[in-house]
């Protein structure tokens, strides 16, 4: 009995922390390109927002999806514009957009709050939902989960073991070398900017059309900024940007779970842990605690360093003069 | 060599406001509404009364507070979004003075005061340890701490600090008269604190443009490596800017619940700590722009929600606006420098 209450706890786990593994890869493609777009808080927001409305509206998911996308992709090449065409601070542009963004959110989707509208349809996968324990954990999902994994995956391929990912990465390690080498710098900024913005909104709409159904005024409740401190979390690396999304999602739900058995902490606590575990956990990959790694067992010190230890591209956030 | 033709010059000055206007103009129109009748509710619910101007005036003294205080942050190559948690600070610090401590009337105004600095002050010292020992980026420390400030202040008012009667969301018991700020006749207008406010930003103005500290800062925000090299203590400096940042910030805070509220409530700061960021950047992160640009963000401040009551319209056009007009400037200042590096 309460094995059926593990997987499912963990099904729903999976299911939820999809939109935090869209929103965490896309940023850190963007970011491994030498691009902040810190107005993620604020572009998940609209995405969601119009992912809903339109997949109201015209009853079409994929339509929902593609416009969720299209806003995401276009906000985040005006903070690549502003940055590489006009001069200005990627993270003072990104900060207005935060802003700006949540409350054309709030404007625009007046007429959809709480109203009941359609959702993505689950699809388990037919023999791979039969495998004992993980069966149900990972296939018994619908296709925006499915998604989640492929882009966890490619994203890794893409980046450390093709031709493209490493002139990616040269993009937002060292623009001036890559330059020489020939690469269009601004360019594959724009690219990624662009395609990591794309998957953001789709972290958006998949929020409000998987997750958490529906519209409500500032419906996605701060996500946009856990996903930017997951992405200093997981090191700008695919695979641990996906564990931090997932850890992240699994803290959630065992606090939802366990609220109710504990009436005299105050729901604020509630409210307030996942902020308080970002600071923790950005503490844990960066401060002096990092320095704690000296005390654990040699053995088990290198395996620690690799889940927690990581740097910065060491161009982010910088203008390439390309001349 | 670079001094442009006049006409370019007023053109480019002019910019933001025409985008702005005809972007905010082309969302009312999606929205289904009539844009003159919202820019015609919008001015007459900012100005259409001595009533109204008074709560301008009102709501300009914590965004002066809080932009003055930013405007430090930002010298010292500072994005201190926490400024909104060390507003709620200094209020949640003022509030437990004025429940806690009997003193005697004619002190309980400074001690409000006080505790609006210190709360705020405080506050930042947490973002300050975060930013340095913790070397967190200071605007997720703040950020953070910002959640942990609100759920902090939900607790307290449903919690220990709720009224006799059961706590609501009008927040705690009224403060005693002695803890009021005085106001202008029967307006909601303070002369305490919009002198505060005034002093503020001229202190700010001062220190930031004539003093030693005023320099280590610029020196700090221009080249932190450079400045560590010329013997100035980094950390000591990171961690000062964001306390005088929390002081003010807090200061704002805390007239929030002695002036206008005459209690706490939850959202105390109603975001002016978030607005004050968009107030300094349009300033130019110059002081000297800040009291005009506080009084635009105030009036759209008070004007906006007659969108929500009269054409029910949501009160978020006035962020629409506050943050169009702050995007486009950036915008046409960075087409501006691109037109100087073209010519040069």
């Amino acid at each position: 009995m309460s094995q059926t209450l593990v997987t499912e706890t963990l099904r729903s786990v999976i299911a939820s922390s999809a939109p935090l593994v869209l929103a965490g890869i896309g940023e850190m493609l963007n970011e491994r390109a030498g691009v902040v777009n810190l107005s993620l808080d604020g572009s998940i927001l609209l995405a969601a927002m119009a992912g809903f409305a339109i997949a109201l509206v015209t009853g079409s998911l994929t339509l929902g999806f593609a416009l969720a996308m299209v806003v995401g992709a276009l906000i985040a090449l005006l903070v690549a514009f502003s940055s590489i065409v006009l001069f200005q601070d990627q993270v003072a542009v990104g900060f207005v957009l935060t802003l700006l963004m949540a409350d054309l959110s709030s404007f625009i989707g007046r007429p959809y709050v709480r109203r009941p509208g359609p959702s993505v349809q689950a699809l388990p996968i037919p023999g791979l939902v039969d495998i004992p324990y993980i069966g149900t954990v990972l296939f018994d999902q619908n296709l925006i989960v499915y998604a989640s994994y492929l882009v966890i995956v490619l994203s890794w391929v893409w980046l450390m073991h093709t031709q493209a990912g490493l002139r990616l990465r040269s993009v937002g390690e060292r623009p001036e070398a890559a330059y020489a080498r020939g690469i269009h710098v601004n360019r594959l900024r724009f690219i990624y900017t662009a395609v990591g913005g794309a998957l953001v909104g789709a972290a958006g709409a998949a929020y409000s059309l998987n997750v958490k159904l529906g519209w409500s005024h500032r419906h996605t409740a701060g996500m946009g900024w856990i996903a930017l401190a997951i992405v200093i979390f997981g090191g700008w690396h695919p695979f641990r940007v996906a564990l931090g999304a997932y850890l992240f999602g699994a803290l959630k739900s065992l606090g939802s779970l366990l609220q109710p058995n504990y009436p005299n902490i105050p729901t604020q606590v509630f409210q307030a842990a996942p902020f308080a575990l970002m600071i923790l956990a950005l503490l844990l990959v960066s401060g002096d605690l990092a320095a704690l790694e000296l005390y654990l067992p040699r053995r088990l010190r290198p395996l620690v360093h690799a889940v927690l230890q990581g740097t910065p591209p060491a161009a982010l956030g910088r203008r390439f003069e390309q001349t | 060599m670079n001094k442009q033709h006049p006409a370019l010059r007023f053109f480019l000055g002019l910019a933001p406001m025409l985008l702005t206007f005809v972007s905010t103009t082309l969302v009312l129109v999606l929205a289904g509404a009539n844009p003159w009748q919202a820019y015609g509710n919008l001015i007459g619910g900012a100005f259409e009364s001595g009533a109204k101007v008074a709560d301008i005036a009102t709501a300009m003294v914590p965004l002066m507070l809080a932009s003055a205080g930013m405007l430090i942050t930002f010298a010292a190559g500072l994005w201190n979004i926490g400024v909104e948690g060390q507003m709620i600070a200094g209020a949640l610090m003022t509030t437990w003075v004025v429940q806690s401590i009997t003193a005697p009337p004619a002190l309980m105004l400074p001690l409000t005061i006080l505790a609006g600095l210190v709360g705020g002050g405080l506050w930042g010292i947490l973002i300050g340890a975060l930013r340095t020992w913790g070397r967190i980026n200071e605007i997720f420390a703040g950020l953070g701490l910002n959640f942990v400030a609100s759920a902090l202040t939900n607790y307290l008012i449903f919690g220990p600090w709720r009224p006799p009667g059961g706590a609501t969301m009008s927040g705690t018991l009224p403060f005693p008269r002695a803890a009021w700020m005085p106001t202008i006749g029967a307006t909601r207008a303070s002369w305490l604190a919009i002198l505060l406010a005034v002093a503020a930003i001229v202190a700010v103005y001062f220190v930031l443009r004539d003093t030693r500290w005023g320099l280590v800062l610029k020196a700090l925000g221009k080249n932190p490596q450079a400045a560590f090299r010329m013997g100035i203590d980094t950390r000591r400096n990171i961690i000062l800017a964001l306390v005088v940042c929390g002081a003010l910030a807090g200061l704002g805070g805390s007239l929030q619940t002695t002036a206008i509220y005459r209690r706490l409530i939850p959202q105390i700061t109603g975001g002016y700590g978030y607005l004050s960021q968009l107030v300094v950047l349009l300033s130019g992160l110059q002081a000297r722009w800040v009291p005009l640009v506080v009084f635009f963000f105030a009036s759209v401040q008070v004007g906006s929600p007659r969108l929500e009551l009269r054409m029910q319209l949501d009160s978020s056009l006035g962020g629409i606006l506050q943050g169009s007009v702050v995007l486009f400037f950036l915008l046409v200042n960075g087409l501006r420098r691109r037109i100087e590096t073209m010519r040069g």
